[in-house]
């Protein structure tokens, strides 16, 4: 069980949080110009990668706030943790597409 | 040392026992006894009870191997009826007066087992037979035989009796171990003040020092530890768990232990702990030898031999022998020694071997055979005789013998380091894994950590703890430490040992009966890679998970493979450490406190009622019988009642999510497939929310309460899931809309009034509403008095008559709920339940998202896809509506459906076959998804999902459900007032 430090709250037990998915993959401003490809671009493909992974957690059962995680999906180490809609000090790796 | 007549194999003296305490037990309904302090293992051993289970497979006699938790061999049954345990290790089983056990896995008794047949024929039961055989004439025909013999022990039937607890717990320091590592730590770290918890499995802490012969500062070890005990519990910050096993790491240091209650009021509790930084002093574990007939009762670790000697003064055997590959195994020599107790043969597979240690061999009279191993064993219900020989096949030695003890090295317990994704290096000289790479947080010091010798044990744990406290940053003096004025044969070094390849009945894995055979057979039918062969031969799977024996099976795999040990590896460590109870787990969260209870707010009302309540997240009525009906006799009542004259149903759960803001509007209608900006104030709309996807996640009537100020309605499951839905556009992305979300669900009670006398039953309530027909049309709304409370009037209508819902402060439901039943009883008011509401809006073909709609569904295939298509505005899901798969024609739409013959009973789930008189197989046209007899129609009706379905009215399609079979024709699903005339009155 993982403890996330909840920018507002403090260190808490993972299940006081819930898990978003991949950060920083925004809705596309226009869908109906979007073609399939970039369509199913923004509802099925994530990256999976072995090692810094960028993503979002909501404290759902505390102050019910969304803020963004960096973490090592090897060791489960939390590297960074930054506000929603602020971007990481940490570098994005090469291979990961994003937008916002 | 001469031994007591009643218990033949405990000296007269000696040993941490209470000789003043007699303990009686039962084994195998024989009467014996033993002492206060001792385990059932010393107590049998005592007795001279040699053969006390039968192993996993062959059914061989088996006997005690060990003195700890790492028991392969005599596992045993305890207690009974409700508080029976299967699979007991005797020797962390502590003795107590009364003490009931039983052998296992053996038929008719442990003494005489037909069982052992299959030791017999051991050439038909390799390792992995069950893959090769029981095929004709089917897998069922043995399976009752095979789950008959399979397994070790009894499971029990029935609830569990026991209370067990569960604390959460937070700490600077958890050490693990209170050995003389961890109680050293201990020590040194309890003076900076940080929150220490020290946890160990046994009864008394002292690991090691309860039997090794070491003394420190002069005196016996025993004394330094009961100080050191007593140093501890004087301070407020450290906190002593013994009985407690460190069960397993998790993911940030997270760690569970369990703790056994003895005289409590629970079974076990289950400890979550939060450390900041973990120590692991867990010792090591002495691993057995490979030879031939490696497993027969008499054939007991070395150490072992030891800690029954010098804590509980028993002794297994008379006529004594040890082999070994290391020098810590001669101390069982010189213990047995002191008690006057001679060893008859020392055989060492080492050529060399110390000169101090040959010294005293000799002096004490006992044979050294060096550069020799054990050929061989005999005796058929127990050790008899033991043949040695030498590395070159001549024979050494053919004697008598009893007891044989054997050591094969330690393996520093590193299970829990590995749970932390530790990494672990092979060390040729120990012939042991040793811990490598430590992950952040953790620490290991003393045997656990390959470290050598009591007082070097000492130093380097004080050392750590110093570490420690300074990382954590509370840095502290250490006390001195105690220094060793005598201890034992202290040595790392462990001799490789030469296997006879030649032989295949030699034992990797005593638990679940593994053989070198087995380890050949892997090998050859090409399970090399460590994690195969571990589930080939199943070595290291049984009950004690390889604990004695994993390091032996992995130096075996790479001697069969010609790869260093290090390169074969080991298997994966997982926890737990040691089985852990289920019901520790689930901790007081089972029965009435498995999930919460929600009550209506008006519950009280619905009792007297005399409601038939079900849980459907909320305590719900689903129907009120009147004194002797029959469930569907006061459905078809309930539902009729509304229809005909006026009924009252407590909506209460209804989701309620308020949502305002000069965005509000705009929000809305990002999520919805419908207009929202068109709705004028003072008006309801039903509306659709769907995922990117396009699929319908919830449904409900919004209501515009002022420009800026909406109601949303959802689904009583739904509410949190889409108010969650709601925060996460409006915080991750909309983050430019001004809105605010709030759940206002348990605040109002609803209470829905339908029926041809709705209106006036709330006329006569009193209200400051004009709910006259042109005033108040269905879907119009307003907040105003109704019996004197505020509340917020909805039209809507779910049954498809004049229908109010009327949301009133949950505080006041009751007031509400009684003065309508009041108001009402005039006009025939009947309150109604679940059952009776679903029966209703099946007559109208109103959709139930969940029921008639899945993971599938989209708008269009519901008959809302006009809607959907109309909106020019982009909303969730939109997108996705275009895709060619939710424009296929081929895809399920809701359509209505009724038997040919009316007096056909249906049910949900069957599905729809093409054409009438048709059987499977055949393909899917769909399937029944609702299905009641009408109450009001007095026929059977259902609703469905059909490929095409629109298209398709009035044909013929027969419904396949599982043995039935009958023909039903597609109609449109609004059964009942199809135009809708009652609903506008």
């Amino acid at each position: 069980m993982l403890r996330i430090e909840c920018p507002f709250c403090g260190l808490r037990d993972q299940s006081e949080f819930s898990f978003g998915g991949e950060s920083h993959r925004l809705r596309p401003q226009n869908p109906d110009q979007a073609n399939d490809a970039e369509w199913a671009g923004y509802l099925f493909y994530r990256v999976n990668p072995k090692g810094l992974h960028f993503e979002r957690w909501v404290h759902q059962f505390g102050c019910r706030q969304w803020f963004n995680v960096v973490r090592d999906t090897v060791t489960h180490e939390i590297i960074e943790i930054y506000r929603m809609g602020e971007q990481p000090e940490t570098a994005f790796p090469e291979n990961g597409a994003h937008e916002g | 040392m001469s031994r007591t007549r009643s218990q033949p194999c405990r000296l007269e003296s000696g040993g941490i026992i209470d000789r003043n305490k007699p303990c009686r037990f039962r084994f195998n309904g024989r009467e014996l006894a033993g002492y206060r302090g001792d385990t059932l293992a010393s107590a049998l051993i005592a007795n001279g009870v040699r053969i006390i289970g039968r192993s996993f497979k062959y059914h061989r006699p088996r006997g005690v191997f060990t003195a700890g938790e790492e028991e392969p061999c005599a596992l045993v049954e305890t207690g009974e009826g409700d508080a029976r345990t299967p699979t007991c290790r005797a020797p962390v089983t502590p003795l107590t007066e009364g003490l009931v056990a039983r052998s296992q896995n053996c038929w008719p008794s442990v003494d005489f087992d037909a069982g052992r047949i299959v030791d017999f024929t051991h050439a038909l039961w390799p390792a992995g037979f069950y893959n090769k055989t029981f095929k004709w004439p089917g897998w069922h025909s043995w399976e009752n035989l095979v789950r008959h013999s399979a397994g070790l022990g009894r499971p029990l039937h029935g609830p569990d009796p026991d209370h067990y607890e569960q604390v959460n717990a937070h700490c600077d320091l958890l050490i693990c171990g209170a050995g003389p590592a961890g109680l050293q730590a201990a020590r040194v770290a309890a003076r900076s003040g940080l929150r220490i918890i020290l946890a160990d499995q046994a009864d008394e802490f002292g690991g090691v020092l309860n039997y090794e012969q070491c003394r420190l500062n002069g005196a016996p070890a025993a004394g330094w530890v009961r100080e050191t005990i007593a140093e501890l519990e004087a301070c407020a910050n450290v906190f002593l768990l013994s009985k407690t096993t460190v069960s397993g790491i998790y993911d940030h240091n997270v760690t569970t232990l369990l703790q056994t209650g003895r005289g409590t009021g629970w079974r076990e509790c289950y400890w979550t702990v939060r450390p900041r930084h973990i120590l692991l002093t867990t010792g090591a574990i002495e691993q057995g030898l490979i030879f031939p007939n490696n497993d027969r009762p008499g054939i007991m670790l070395a150490g072992a031999i030891r800690h029954y000697l010098n804590r509980y003064a028993v002794v297994a055997g008379k006529n004594i022998m040890i082999a070994t590959n290391n020098d810590t195994a001669y101390q069982t020599v010189f213990d047995l020694a002191q008690n006057n107790i001679s060893v008859k043969t020392v055989v060492d597979c080492r050529e060399q071997v110390d000169e101090t240690l040959r010294q005293r061999l000799a002096d004490l009279g006992t044979r050294l055979l060096t550069g020799a191993r054990i050929r061989n064993t005999r005796g058929s219900r127990g050790l008899a005789s033991v043949q040695a020989e030498y590395l070159d096949g001549r024979e050494a030695a053919h004697e008598k013998c009893d007891l044989l003890g054997v050591s094969g090295g330690w393996t520093p317990r590193v299970h829990l380091l590995a749970h932390a994704r530790g990494s672990l290096r092979f060390d040729p000289v120990s012939q042991s894994f040793l811990p490598d790479r430590l992950p952040y947080g953790l620490s290991v010091a003393g045997a656990a950590n390959g470290t050598c010798g009591l007082q070097e044990t000492l130093a380097e744990t004080s050392r750590a703890s110093v570490t420690i406290c300074e990382a954590l940053g509370s840095a502290t003096e250490p006390p001195q430490s105690p220094v060793v004025t005598a201890t034992v044969v202290e040595s790392r070094t462990v001799c490789p040992t030469t296997l006879d390849t030649s032989r295949q009945r030699q034992w990797i894995d005593l638990a679940h009966d593994v053989t070198f055979g087995d380890a050949e057979l892997a090998v050859q039918e090409g399970f090399v890679p460590v994690e195969h062969f571990k589930r080939y031969t199943t070595t290291g799977m049984s009950v004690d998970q390889g604990k004695t024996g994993n390091l032996n099976a992995f130096i075996v795999l790479g001697a069969l493979t010609g790869k260093e040990t290090g390169d074969v590896g080991t298997t994966t460590f997982r926890p737990p450490y040691m089985p852990v109870t289920l019901g520790a787990i689930a901790g007081r969260n089972t029965g009435e406190f498995y999930a919460p209870r929600r009550y209506l707010p008006a519950h009280r009302v619905h009792e007297q009622l005399n409601a038939r309540m079900e849980d459907y997240g909320w305590q719900r009525p689903d129907y009120y019988p009147r004194k002797s009906e029959s469930a569907a006799e006061a459905i078809r009542r309930e539902a009729r009642a509304v229809r005909n004259q006026v009924g009252i149903f407590d909506n209460s759960p209804i989701g309620k999510l308020e949502v305002r803001g000069p965005d509000a509007a705009e929000f809305l209608n990002r999520l919805y497939i419908n207009n929202v900006h068109s709705l004028a104030t003072g008006r309801a709309r039903y509306g659709l929310m769907l995922n990117e996807n396009g699929i319908i996640i919830d449904d409900g009537v919004f209501i515009r309460m002022a420009e800026n100020h909406f109601l949303v309605n959802t689904t009583s499951a739904g509410v949190s899931r889409i108010g969650a839905l709601m925060e996460k556009w409006l915080q991750c992305e909309w983050t430019d809309l001004r809105v605010l979300v709030d759940d206002v669900t348990t605040q109002w009670a609803n209470f829905t009034i339908a029926g041809p006398h709705a209106r006036d039953v709330l006329v006569d309530l009193g209200t400051s509403l004009n709910l006259s027909a042109p005033t108040f049309p269905h879907m119009a709304a307003a907040t105003g008095t109704i019996a004197g409370l505020t509340a917020r009037l909805v039209r809507v209508s779910f049954s498809g008559e004049v229908s109010f819902e009327v949301n009133v402060s949950a505080g006041g439901a009751s007031t509400f709920l009684d003065a309508a039943l009041d108001a009402g009883a005039a006009y025939g008011i009947t309150p109604y339940g679940i059952e009776a509401l679903m029966a209703l809006r099946m007559e109208k073909g109103y959709l139930h998202v969940g029921s008639d709609t899945d993971g599938s569904s989209t708008p269009d295939d519901v008959g809302w896809g006009h809607v959907a298509r109309a909106k020019d505005a982009d909303y969730i899901g939109r997108r996705s509506l275009f895709r060619p798969g939710n424009l296929d024609r081929n895809r399920k739409q809701f359509v209505g459906l009724e038997p040919l013959d009316p007096g056909q009973p249906i049910r949900p789930g069957g599905h729809l076959l093409a054409g009438a008189d048709r059987s499977p197989p055949a393909e899917t046209d769909g399937w029944i998804t609702s299905a009641c007899l009408s109450p009001n129609l007095d026929r059977h009706i259902a609703l469905g999902v059909l490929r095409d379905g629109r298209k398709r009215t009035g044909e013929i399609l027969t419904v396949c459900d599982e043995k039935l079979s009958y023909p039903v024709r597609v109609v449109s699903p609004v059964f009942y007032d199809p135009q809708g005339e009652k609903l506008n009155g």
